[in-house]
């Protein structure tokens, strides 16, 4: 620890913080705009100068590492007309277009110069401007107010791992720019609009179309993939306007992946917002009597055998927990699912389908294999954490497959079920490496999961390394990658069908009727079955359904997630389900109180707590295996199927932004004429 | 006047050939590994007695910057990197060095290598310096025939690999932590210090940078003793040094004297004299263009050395001496260095990045009479705002002329930009205060 004094304040901080953190551990704050916690330092703005004792030239703070006996003072005359001077500079060139920009309201320059700014510009010459710069579909650019802190470059280089976002140009005539003005090919890429302090970088899909101060603010999780981002939903009215990043050391630091921040678009469009039947191939619209009315009589008229039910990749714990118990207690059947199609998931243990080393895990191993997974799509912000550790201390990461780019080097080996036998028998040169490191990583993607000797590959996975002492109390070195929000907590909820596979039923037209909820990646020709989809979006599912009940997307109902590392949190309600839409727990409570004159519960909360208990009893259960699937090794070919990474599940499918997105990353140039 | 026999440089006029065996007839190469067989602190220390201060402009002690070398070789190598991004316009000595006196700079690069552990020695070179650089190589390719260089280097035991790298014509990349980042294939842009290069420098090893001049010295001195090098000049402020003199002189050239020599001397003497004669003379620029000028009434009497020059506010620099007489309008050759200072900015940091183009164009008005009167200190609090708030000393590079023209020279600014402000009032308010909340106060 060194002590030093902050305007005769002493503090005590750890070695190797900067004078800057030093500051701030006094409780004197210091205005920056190069320097960002999470990124390199640069030192370039200037702001944050500081008077050291002995020196006779003001310090840059953020950059000065903090020692002994310094004595910094904040609050002189010197350090004063330092900042002063720099905010002059700052403000010289910018063009102080303030009510026409994006960032007004949000913005650290606007912010910074109510205390160091002048009220009169002694700058009497022409102002620069500077083109604009194309930067793909998310970042709308004026570089002419840019400031050239470099944090976005900083970021593109460090955290993103893309090469394409620099500086050219020097002196005044510096100008940030991606190379030849082509877009950002990163699923990382808009976290440059929240970094620029400045309006230069700011939304693309969201221009003009609110002020920071008329939103309201709701902190809850995204669903785009497993991870479970921390993410805050801003509304208008109902409205979704944008998603944004908050802190979570331990899931997604400070960033969250472009679909994300950009799907939310896709909750304004494609909804379903009164229920519909389907009379002669064509949806009419109803009310929710007569769809209850239908659904009650199909269910009495149809033996529960030929029942099935599906939960699918977006809907919340609550939502698939009271599926369950309806299609227990009401129906009586156990056929239902929340998978999309047969992959191996060993349930007898919680930690075999889960991320069991932790996201922030990834940071202490020493060796990563990754097997049928690519997780620069599967999960981005994942992929930003293997990054930030090759980065770090150099981890060595091997893959079963060659995936392309995942933004750091990695060794691949030739994709065969063969090569994975070898090395977990031993007999391969990477199983040593395995054995000899402290702190391994296997990170087993669902790829894997859906082969022919998927059980008999991990069941010898964990074996191995059970068999080396890879998997203890301190370290545990198998991880699962989930890909969706709802798989783990489906999972932890028991909505999964060991004793049949329902998905070979249903292509051969085993069942009478398919209640569909939100479940819309089933592979199946419809023929005489009668379909319920209960969801948000009409997409594949509404398209094939007989009846429709119109549900409530992530940002309309609260409901609990559980991470792909198990970690649980509750998404909160930011807007309200359109029409005459309901949150998904209450359609399957009052269709229940329909047929038995019975709620299922009275109230969320009884609900809540009743899953909870669930959920604790579970802890203990022990399944039996799965019986479909052969028991024996096969020599196959690991092929990594990955969604489509912009249309992965209905929000993003209905998002126009995802569209542009993935028309930039296809290089397909905009015409103009697309309408 | 410095005697002959004291000469470093006896080929600075390229009369003597510049190979191998005409610079050995000069001393170079004699003795090599009886020098190196001292011992490295013998070399460093008798450096340090020498009072050798580093030539590229700063003046830094060279005996002491070696000696932050790590006295260890640890998991990385050491580096010794020169220097040769001469840009300093009115500064063309290294040049003379790479082409004339090559081996003098080979043999100071070998010596202290191994004084500072290094097996490799880079020698940045200004990309304009394309033949001088050629002529050196060709110099360093006849030391690897000779077995100068290489393994075992001049039979010391030394094993060094000299190589040239190219610039390409940036001024900023003479800035020694903007050139590593040159040489290391980045956008040449001054890195934070600390650290200082001494300890994590090129490829993040250890490396020590010197000038080419400083570099070519040593073996000299270590020749002829440090205390030798420290019997010329003056206290602190030792030994010869190669001043270029050039401007509004009669013959323009490179010379190499003793510090502490008085500028009329140097002027007179060697260069043939002001154009016009001594009373022509407006100004001198002493120590290439980022340092202030100093008016003909110091010229008199002023001698030519680090710290002289430092109480007349000014600095000794590379000492290229610029002369500028009453032909010229002062304030437009200020308005030049300013836009060349602007053109040069490598961008990083706002003050001089924004200040060194605002300073240029207030200059520009300036020289045309267009300027308003309260401008004048308007220009020298923007000086005053970028000098000592940025990375690097380019900051202070830039605003130093400028504050040397307002020093001396304010009047003139001022006859010339007579326009007066709309506003009447004085109330001798500094700028940067809030002025409407005064206003208030006032009112």
């Amino acid at each position: 620890m060194l002590k030093l004094k902050v305007n005769e304040i002493e503090v005590e901080v750890e070695e190797g913080l900067t004078v800057l953190q030093a500051c701030e551990k006094a409780g004197v704050e210091i205005p920056r705009f190069c320097y960002h916690e999470k990124l390199s330092i640069a030192g370039n703005c200037r702001m944050c100068l500081v008077e050291m004792e002995k020196s006779p030239k003001p310090i840059a703070s953020c950059a000065m590492p903090a020692a002994e006996g310094m004595n910094i003072k904040t609050n002189t005359a010197l350090v004063e007309k330092a900042r002063k001077g720099v905010m002059e500079f700052l403000l010289a060139n910018h063009p102080l277009d303030c009510p026409v920009c994006d960032q007004g309201g949000e913005c650290d320059l606007q912010d910074q110069s109510m205390y160091y700014g002048v009220d009169k510009s002694r700058f009497k010459e022409n102002k620069r401007s500077v083109p604009e710069k194309n930067m793909g579909p998310l970042i709308k650019t004026q570089m002419t107010r840019c400031i050239h802190c470099t944090r976005c470059v900083r970021f593109a280089t460090e955290v993103a791992g893309v090469p394409e976002l620099g500086a050219i140009g020097r002196g005044e005539d510096m100008q940030i720019t991606t190379y030849l003005e082509q877009s950002m090919q990163s699923e990382l890429s808009a976290n440059v609009v929240d970094l620029c302090p400045v309006g230069a970088l700011t939304s693309k899909p969201y221009v003009f179309e609110a002020r920071p101060w008329e939103l309201k603010k709701t902190e809850t999780i995204d669903v785009m993939d497993a991870i479970g981002s921390n993410v805050r939903v801003d509304t208008y009215d109902w409205e979704v306007k944008r998603v944004l990043p908050i802190i979570n050391e331990d899931i997604n630091e400070e960033w969250i992946s472009d679909k994300t921040r950009y799907a939310c678009d896709g909750l304004l469009h494609q909804r379903l917002d009164t229920p519909f039947i389907k009379y002669n191939g064509k949806f009419e619209k109803a009310s929710w009597d007569e769809v209850y009315k239908i659904i009650k009589s199909k269910f009495e008229n149809t033996s529960k055998e030929k029942i099935c039910g599906f939960v699918g990749d977006l809907s919340n714990m609550e939502t698939g927990y009271i599926f369950k118990e309806f299609l227990d207690r009401t129906i009586d059947t156990k056929n239902y699912d929340s998978r999309s199609d047969n992959r191996f998931i060993n349930t007898s243990k919680r930690e075999n389908y889960l991320f069991n080393s932790s996201i922030n895990g990834i940071e202490e191993a020493d060796l990563i294999l990754l097997v049928g997974a690519n997780p620069r799509y599967e999960a981005t912000i994942l992929n930003a954490r293997i990054r930030k550790a090759y980065l770090n201390n150099n981890t060595k990461i091997i893959s079963l497959n060659d995936v392309d780019d995942l933004t750091y080097p990695y060794k691949s080996l030739d994709g065969k079920t063969q090569t994975l036998n070898n090395i977990l028998e031993g007999t391969h040169e990477i199983s040593k490496e395995i054995i000899n490191s402290k702190k391994p990583l296997i990170i087993i993607g669902e790829s894997l999961l859906r082969l022919e000797s998927s059980e008999f590959l991990f069941n010898k996975t964990k074996e191995f390394l059970l068999k080396n002492n890879k998997i203890s109390d301190e370290w545990n070195s198998l991880n699962v990658l989930s890909t969706d929000a709802a798989t783990v907590g489906s999972i932890d909820l028991g909505i999964i069908n060991n004793e049949n596979n329902l998905f070979s039923d249903l292509k051969e037209h085993k069942f009478d009727i398919v209640y569909l909820l939100g479940q819309d990646n089933l592979e199946f020709d419809k023929k005489d079955e009668f379909i319920i989809y209960q969801g948000s979006h009409g997409d594949k599912g509404a398209e094939s359904a007989d009846i429709i009940l119109p549900g409530a997307a992530y940002t309309e109902q609260d409901g609990y997630f559980t991470n792909l590392e198990g970690k649980i949190q509750k998404a909160y309600k930011a807007s309200y389900p359109p029409g005459e839409a309901k949150e998904d727990w209450q359609i399957i409570n009052e269709l229940a109180e329909f047929m038995n004159n019975r709620k299922l519960f009275n109230d969320k909360d009884e609900l809540d707590s009743s899953m909870f208990n669930y959920l604790n009893l579970q802890k203990e259960k022990q399944v039996k295996d799965q019986k479909n699937f052969p028991k024996e090794f096969q020599n196959e070919n690991l092929i990594i199927k990955v969604k489509d990474y912009y249309f992965s599940n209905v929000i993003a499918r209905s998002s126009k932004t995802m569209v542009d997105c993935n028309n930039s990353k296809l290089n397909l140039k905009s015409t103009g004429t697309e309408g | 006047m410095l005697k002959d026999q004291d000469r470093i440089f006896q080929n600075l006029y390229n009369d003597k050939g510049s190979d191998v065996a005409s610079s050995k007839e000069r001393g170079d190469w004699v003795n090599t590994k009886e020098i190196t067989d001292k011992g490295r602190d013998w070399i460093i220390n008798e450096i340090k007695e020498s009072q050798l201060r580093g030539r590229g402009g700063a003046g830094f002690p060279t005996g002491l910057k070696w000696s932050f070398a790590p006295k260890e070789v640890g998991s990385r190598p050491h580096y010794l990197v020169i220097n040769g991004d001469e840009s300093e316009p009115g500064t063309c000595k290294d040049r003379d060095i790479l082409r004339f006196e090559p081996h003098k700079l080979i043999e100071g690069c070998l010596i202290t290598s191994y004084a500072v552990q290094a097996h490799v020695c880079y020698i940045y070179i200004r990309g304009e310096y394309f033949v001088d650089g050629q002529k050196l190589q060709a110099a360093i390719d006849e030391a690897y025939e000779k077995k100068l260089l290489g393994k075992n280097a001049a039979g010391t035991g030394w094993d060094l690999d000299i190589y040239i790298h190219y610039g390409a014509g940036a001024y900023i990349c003479g800035e020694e932590t903007a050139l590593l980042e040159s040489i290391e294939g980045k956008k040449g842009q001054p890195r934070l210090k600390p650290p200082f290069p001494a300890l994590i420098g090129l490829y993040g090893c250890p490396t020590i940078i010197n000038n080419v001049e400083t570099i070519a010295v040593v073996p000299t001195i270590l020749r002829r003793g440090g205390k030798w090098f420290a019997s010329l000049g003056r206290e602190k402020n030792t030994g010869t040094k190669i001043f270029c003199i050039s401007g509004n002189v009669n013959t323009p050239c490179n010379v190499e004297e003793e510090m502490n020599i008085p500028l009329k001397e140097l002027i007179e003497v060697h260069a043939g004299g002001v154009i016009g004669g001594w009373d022509n003379l407006q100004a001198v620029i002493p120590g290439g263009s980022s340092m202030p000028l100093i008016p003909k009434e110091k010229c008199e009497t002023l001698t030519m050395d680090f710290d002289s020059l430092m109480a007349e506010k000014s600095g000794l620099g590379t000492a290229g001496i610029v002369v500028i007489n009453k032909d010229q309008d002062i304030i437009k050759c200020m308005a030049r260095i300013a836009r060349f200072y602007k053109h040069e900015s490598c961008g990083q940091c706002t003050p001089c990045r924004e200040g060194s183009g605002w300073m240029w164009r207030m200059l520009e008005r300036m020289a045309k009479g267009d300027a308003t009167k309260d401008e004048v200190d308007m220009l020298g609090d923007v000086t005053n705002q970028i000098a000592g708030h940025t990375i690097c000393a380019f900051g202070e590079g830039s605003s130093w002329p400028v504050q040397g023209l307002l020093r001396h020279f304010k009047k003139e600014i001022e006859k010339r930009n007579n326009l007066d402000p709309i506003v009447q009032k004085k109330n001798n308010i500094p700028y940067l205060v809030d002025q409407h909340l005064l206003d208030k106060k006032n009112a």
